[in-house]
């Protein structure tokens, strides 16, 4: 039988948690690296009990860690992110230059295929590989020295590089979003990249349809379909059916277009999943109540999922990596909460019951689903 | 041998006991101490020196002798008594807590 293993990184370490195909009871795991912020963790679809994770502190900086044997054990692997060459200026909040300064890897992809080879996503926003499991890091500066660089500025959790999709069919083909940048495409492996941000509205900016300052907070993809492409930005859920040439918005009828993660079924390629938050001065679910939203139709036309979330006086967030989604049959939904609740969906959403419920505040959530 | 306290969770990323004892090649200075800490200790890099400028991070200070040498020249040598093993170097991590 299946297994699944669901991967927590938050505000005060790592978490573990495990269980089989039934998806009923569960393994914790943790904390691994008690007290330090884990902003991710991703396993290698190549080899799935090797994992990284990104581990970092205000006091001491970068680490990244790596296991060989599904969390049970870690290492530390290299830590020296570098810019290739020049650092440049990107805009500070009030909009005066400010040059790029590494702070922390946000987002971890692994490659399909090689377990030593790893993107990082970091903050100040740029786009790292290794091929050598970590042990050393080398920047894709195509993107960082972007003409349109200059004009990029941070968003109130900093900017960063938070998101990488790598095109299954098309070798090459990349997504990366920042905010608050936008979304940016590479056709030839990261060495050079361009914004695809038109159909993107945004308030807050000068021009609403700039190419570049949209404060994109997630993209998600289904491998089957690698040229439709979903987001989550700031305000408005939209959709791209050109691999992000365009954009549409397809909000519809949720209560809020406002939130952080947005994910895609694991069979059906127009089942999403999003998590509307009432604003972006409130970051709390509307009306106290917890509700995972569920689209049939790619967008549009929205429902609500509430069996077994809180429908009173729940005012937790849900952040932009604290979504995943495993392959069984029918596939889990799996999100995180400032509050420290790892909710499971073992039927695509239509019921839902916590993993845990006090853990440290909940950053980032993946799922691998395992022999 | 020169002896230097690491924070907490700088002991548990080098999995070492409170206390490293290191063998300093040269002048014990903060740079040199810190570049053997480093040497023996590789997973300790860029988290207490920036990996780039080999600044000191900035919520650490380093203290000795009940003296703060947090903004001393890094090449300035350690009092005696650090260099000879009678007082440890101090890593020491701002305060936390509200």
């Amino acid at each position: 039988m299946s297994r699944v293993r669901v991967l927590v990184g938050t505000r005060k370490g790592a978490f573990v948690l495990t269980s089989d195909g039934k998806r009923a009871r569960w393994d914790v795991s943790g904390p691994h690296f008690g007290g330090w912020e884990i902003y991710h963790l991703k396993g290698s679809p190549a080899d799935p009990n090797r994992l990284y994770a990104s581990q970092s502190s205000s006091w001491f900086g970068q680490v990244i860690q790596r296991s060989n044997d599904g969390g049970k054990t870690w290492e530390s692997a290299g830590n020296k992110f570098a810019y290739e060459g020049p650092t440049g200026t990107h805009l500070w909040y009030d909009g005066t230059p400010h040059p790029w300064e590494f702070a922390r890897v946000w987002h971890l992809e692994p490659s399909p295929s090689d377990p030593d080879t790893v993107y990082a996503g970091v903050e100040d926003a740029a786009l790292f590989r290794t091929t050598d499991g970590g042990q050393s890091w080398q920047e894709l500066p195509g993107l960082r020295t972007h003409t349109s660089a200059s004009l990029w500025q941070p968003g109130a959790g900093g900017m960063c590089l938070h998101t990488i999709l790598l095109d299954p069919s098309r070798p090459g083909r990349m997504f990366v979003a920042i905010s608050a940048a936008g979304a940016f495409r590479s056709d030839d492996a990261g060495t050079t990249w361009r914004p695809v941000n038109r159909g993107l509205q945004s308030e807050g900016i000068p021009d609403p349809t700039a190419e570049v300052g949209h404060c994109v907070h997630r993209l998600a993809m289904h491998r089957a379909r690698p040229g439709v492409l979903f987001m989550q930005k700031h305000w408005d859920v939209m959709r791209s059916d050109d691999a992000g040439e365009s954009w549409g918005e397809v909000s519809g009828n949720l209560p809020s277009d406002f939130g952080f993660p947005i994910d895609v079924h694991a069979h059906e390629p127009e089942t999403i999943y999003v998590v509307p938050i009432k604003s972006d001065s409130e970051h709390y679910p509307p009306d106290g109540k917890l509700r995972v939203y569920r689209s049939r139709t790619g967008g549009h036309e929205w429902e609500a999922l509430t069996k077994g979330l809180p429908q009173s006086h729940c005012y937790v967030n849900v952040l932009r990596d604290a979504m995943s989604i495993d392959t069984l049959d029918p596939c889990g939904v799996y999100f995180g909460t400032t509050g420290g609740q790892v909710y499971a969906s073992a039927d695509a959403g239509d019921s839902w019951a916590p993993i845990v419920r006090d853990l440290p505040a909940v950053v980032s959530v993946e799922v691998q689903t395992l022999p | 041998m020169i002896r230097v306290v690491l924070p907490a969770h700088l002991r548990t990323l080098a999995r070492v006991d409170r206390e490293v004892k290191l063998d300093v090649p040269g002048p014990a200075t903060q740079r040199s101490v810190l570049d053997a800490l480093e040497a023996a200790y590789p997973m300790l890099r860029g988290t207490i020196r920036d990996h780039v400028t080999q600044q000191r991070r900035p919520f650490l200070r380093f203290f000795a002798c009940e003296q703060d040498l947090s903004h001393e020249s890094p090449d300035t040598p350690l009092p005696d008594a650090v260099a000879e093993g009678v007082e440890p170097y101090l890593i020491v991590g701002a305060m936390a807590g509200g």
